[in-house]
């Protein structure tokens, strides 16, 4: 077996070293009968071309989102991923690296940490950001965890514009530790306003969670909202889906929020059906020794040279145990490499001009799609994701464009399939990927699917 | 000879600035079309600051990331022996194919029509997982082995007050790694800790007796944190469940018995599996990971959502907790469906190996530990006796009168050119150091690092203490001031105020 380095010889000589008979010998503390004397029911080894075959023959049975115009968003966004960020991602100093325990021998994963954490500090407009999450919706989870550390309250009020997937896990991580999770679910043609919000909030309200652009593509200030939650002693959670965002809105930070968090994915990373991504996640100074998840910070070594060590793991499991402030361990490393990369070749002018191109896209594609009969964008604002109110339930017209060789949107359904109030609404993104065919071959599969 | 250069680079090691440091106004590495300057429909919150990022050039940041890598040591460049991490070689191939269009350019919410290889792709990795460990179910979507953890023991609690009982004691051995215990306690668990028995196990009668009408259940990691087979583990499990609790295997360390030993035939009712480990999808400097959790039937009905199911010809993703299936999801744990990237790697793996290459594999890393454990354990302190599974422990014993740590060594070891061993875990060993070499070593590089190891050793033994405090020397940074980073924490660059 290719992977596999020791030979008969080998194993001969090394039994005899240790004294053993056999290697079964090696595993005689297992209880009688347990010890398995052949192979599972499993095929045998193969080679990298068989395997490469296997694999790709799975992969033909796919539809890739690249392969035909492609409209899905709804947490997860189809970017432009340049050449370079593929290479420095794949150098085995840093795939084959473990968590950077080793300070003096993992200065090259600790600086793209410190590298990282100031840009999502930087696009989020907070003090600190840390070394990454899971993904956005448990960042989301963590967040509210947080807060409820953090102002020793065990109640959250999830606005209704925060993704289900978000809520469902907020609620999973929530339900076993006597947190209260509140809030009324959203529709994309009612917009809860701060004075709404403001009833749900009481004496024992840790925070309040809004998704800022929302699951629906809208774009609201919150300004206000921090406010009202600062009055009240509580904090206000800031969530995103889409990081391209913050190149063309004002950053959550400016509203006053005390933790913005949310998905890095579309940023360096490949959609993946769905992981690994990279949860990112920001607060205030003044909150930092309440984090989640790893921390890089700045020091110097013996010899006065600058240098980066995971800091402040006194909140952490491996130290504080039951106490911990999570139980995170391995986070997204890699894919937080990713992001560095890709934010700095964008840099200030790409970025925003990223952000810019993305909009306009989207103020096009929504042009041509409530030129459609029986089909129209309900949204205000977005960034570049909207929704669309159509006259035929849209997952019926998601299947019928499949059959036309465009994938549409997602339907309001999947995301709440208890919802039938929202069978006829279609959430569809779009990104710098989409060209202006891709936005006419969309529009018009609209209109014949619709007539 | 030891000089200073202009630069402050030592040839190869060279000295390298952040990005926010090296930016000019103007510069940028991507070349994106003008924008036509369409009228914003942001609901009048267009950005008016800068955003506060550097412009760079593609060839510097090229350069950057190309000199921050060769400050980096990884399993590419060598033996890296961390203890309960299992740094094995990570082959190439499964990155190839994990980049295939047709998998990686899937978007989470495609049509099932159009995404059935990806759900066949699941099912087929969880049906090497479910033959691998003997058990009934498992739930795939798990981000890392401690939301893992998180599944197994949600689905306890789920099944417990299924049950109508309000069971709140979880024992874990006090060997356990940190994830247990926070794990339990974020389920609303209390955790009584279990003592170890001097042969490094589960002390049988300590724990009968912590037995009782509020125990939830157990987390027991084996082969255990000792790198130890825990002998009464199925004595363990007959006890927790008659007890009328739940036993959750924490499968760290499933390397060791992959292919020889089935978790199943011990008695569990969930474990997770770390892909990044046992399967050898890369660690990445810190995940991703992926956590899959397999299930007894008695767990299986809680599992979360999303879960893939055989519906007629293709598959079905089972996305809501409503579907008319018998089952009771304690909920969701993530976005979307999973760590589908890790899954195409991990089966990657698994497929190359085969059943026979597997159980070789586990066979060859407890080879290469016991082999390790022979070559030094009469000049290192053995922490338990007899063999070991893929991993040798060893406490700090052997250096007492020396004036040099377990750290010190370490950081010899570091100037030597190996990836030290994991330090000071499991506690219960003094000052512990923990090898594992893991089945893609030569017994040449293990003999290499032993020799590196026993002269270190010998050096400490004739007194060169001070050495040692102050290695290592030829590192592109030398021992860092970790206690200044935490007193007056600086966790981002900031431009420097006129």
């Amino acid at each position: 077996m290719r992977y596999l380095p020791l030979t008969r010889a080998d194993r001969a000589a090394m039994l005899d070293t240790i004294g053993a008979s056999s290697v079964d010998e090696l595993y005689s503390d297992v209880p009688d009968g347990a010890l398995l004397d052949a192979p599972v029911d499993l095929p045998s080894h193969l080679g990298e071309m068989q395997v490469e075959r296997d694999m790709q023959a799975l992969a033909a049975k796919n539809m890739g989102a690249s392969s035909v115009p492609s409209f899905l968003g709804a947490g997860a966004y189809r970017h432009h991923v340049p050449a370079t960020v593929d290479y420095v991602i794949q150098r085995g100093e840093f795939l084959t690296a473990y968590t950077p325990y080793q300070p003096e021998i993992a200065q090259g994963t600790l600086q793209y940490l410190f590298e990282f954490q100031t840009q999502v500090a930087s696009i989020t407009g907070m003090d600190v950001a840390n070394a990454s999450m899971w993904d956005g919706a448990t960042s989301c989870a963590e967040a509210v965890l947080m807060a409820c550390r953090a102002t020793r309250r065990k109640k959250a009020v999830l606005s209704g514009g925060l993704h289900p997937h978000y809520r469902e896990v907020t609620e999973t991580y929530c339900q076993y530790s006597d947190t209260e999770v509140a809030g009324r679910d959203g529709h994309p043609e009612h917009q809860a306003t701060a004075e709404e919000l403001n009833d749900l909030i009481d004496d024992q309200t840790a925070c309040v969670v809004v998704q800022y652009p929302d699951v629906f593509g809208r774009i609201q200030d919150h300004t206000q909202l921090a406010e009202i939650c600062h009055a009240k002693g509580a904090l206000l959670v800031v969530v995103f889906t889409e990081a391209v965002a913050f190149g063309a809105v004002k950053s959550p930070g400016s509203f006053g929020a005390d933790i913005v968090c949310g998905e890095g994915q579309s940023i360096g990373n490949a959609l993946n059906y769905g992981g690994p991504y990279v949860g990112l996640f920001a607060t205030t100074q003044k909150l930092v020794r309440q984090m989640p998840g790893r921390l890089c910070g700045e020091t110097v070594d013996q010899d006065g040279k600058r240098g980066f060590v995971l800091t402040l793991s006194t909140r952490e499991q491996h130290i504080r145990r039951e106490k911990a402030t999570s139980n995170i361990c391995t986070n997204s490393g890699l894919c937080s490499l990713a992001f560095t990369v890709h934010m700095s070749l964008l840099g200030e002018d790409g970025y925003r001009r990223l952000a810019t191109l993305n909009h306009e896209n989207a103020c096009k594609a929504a042009d041509a799609i409530d030129a459609v009969d029986g089909a129209s964008v309900v949204n205000d604002s977005f960034f570049n994701e909207f929704t669309v109110k159509l006259t035929k339930p849209a997952a019926e017209v998601v299947e019928a464009l499949v059959a036309k060789g465009v994938l549409a949107g997602v339907p309001l359904s999947r995301l709440y399939p208890n919802r039938s109030d929202l069978d006829n609404y279609l959430l569809v993104a779009v990104t710098e990927t989409n060209t202006d065919e891709d936005i006419a071959a969309l529009a018009s599969a609209l209109k014949e699917a619709l007539a | 000879m030891t000089f200073t250069t202009h630069t402050g680079n030592r040839g190869l090691v060279i000295e390298e600035q952040l990005i926010f440091e090296q930016g000019q106004p103007g510069r940028t590495g991507v070349d994106l079309p003008e924008p036509t300057g369409t009228k914003s429909r942001l609901g009048g919150l267009d950005r008016e600051s800068d955003v506060g990022l550097p412009g760079l050039s593609e060839p510097q940041v090229v350069r950057h990331f190309t000199r921050l890598s060769q400050k980096n040591y990884g399993i590419d460049a060598g033996f890296f022996p961390l203890g309960s991490c299992t740094m094995k070689h990570n082959p190439r191939l499964n990155e190839k194919v994990a980049r295939l269009p047709g998998l990686a350019d899937l978007h989470p919410m495609q049509p099932e029509s159009t995404v059935q290889g990806a759900l066949e792709l699941i099912d087929q990795c969880a049906h090497w997982l479910l033959v691998l460990t003997g058990m009934p179910a498992v739930a795939m979507s798990p981000a890392a082995g401690a939301q893992g953890e998180l599944c197994g023991m949600m689905a306890i609690r789920a099944a417990l007050d299924a049950r109508g009982e309000n069971r709140r004691r979880v024992l874990v051995p006090e060997s356990a790694h940190g994830t247990n215990p926070a794990t339990a306690a974020a389920c609303g668990f209390t955790v009584d800790s279990i003592p170890a028995t001097e042969d490094g196990r589960v002390d049988l009668a300590a724990f009968e007796a912590k037995l009782g009408d509020d125990v939830a259940g157990i987390m027991l990691t084996n082969p255990n944190t000792c790198g130890l087979f825990e002998r009464d583990v199925r004595k363990i499990a007959d006890l927790v469940h008659e007890a009328g609790g739940y036993f959750y295997c924490d499968g760290a360390n499933f390397n060791a018995i992959v292919g020889r030993v089935r978790p199943a035939d011990l008695g569990i009712d969930a474990m997770h599996i770390n892909l990044h480990k046992t399967f050898s999808t890369p660690h990445g400097g810190g995940g991703p990971g992926s956590g899959p959790v397999v299930f007894s039937d008695a767990l299986a009905p809680f599992a979360p959502i999303p879960y893939v199911v055989k519906k007629g010809d293709g598959f079905h993703l089972v996305e809501t907790a409503d579907e008319d299936d018998g089952m009771k999801p304690f909920g969701r744990l993530k976005g979307f469906h999973g760590q589908m990237g890790m899954f195409i790697r991990a089966l990657s793996y698994m497929k190359s190996h085969g059943a026979d290459g597997l159980r070789q594999a586990s066979g060859d890393a407890v080879l290469n530990a016991n082999y390790l454990l022979a070559r030094l354990k009469d000049k290192l302190s053995v922490a338990f006796p007899g063999y070991c599974m893929h991993e040798a422990l060893f406490d700090d014993s052997f250096l007492k009168d020396t004036g040099v740590s377990t750290l010190d060594l370490a950081k010899a070891i570091i100037d030597e050119g190996f990836h030290p061993m994991t330090m000071y875990f499991p506690l219960v060993v003094h000052g512990a150091l923990l090898i594992e070499p893991t089945e893609t070593e030569t017994k040449e590089s293990i003999d290499q690092f032993c020799d590196a190891i026993l002269a270190l050793v010998a050096k400490a033994e004739s007194g060169d203490a001070e050495f040692f405090k102050n290695a290592p020397y030829l590192t592109p940074r030398r021992r860092l001031d970790e206690t200044a980073a935490a007193r007056k924490p600086v966790l981002r660059w900031k431009p420097e105020t006129a």
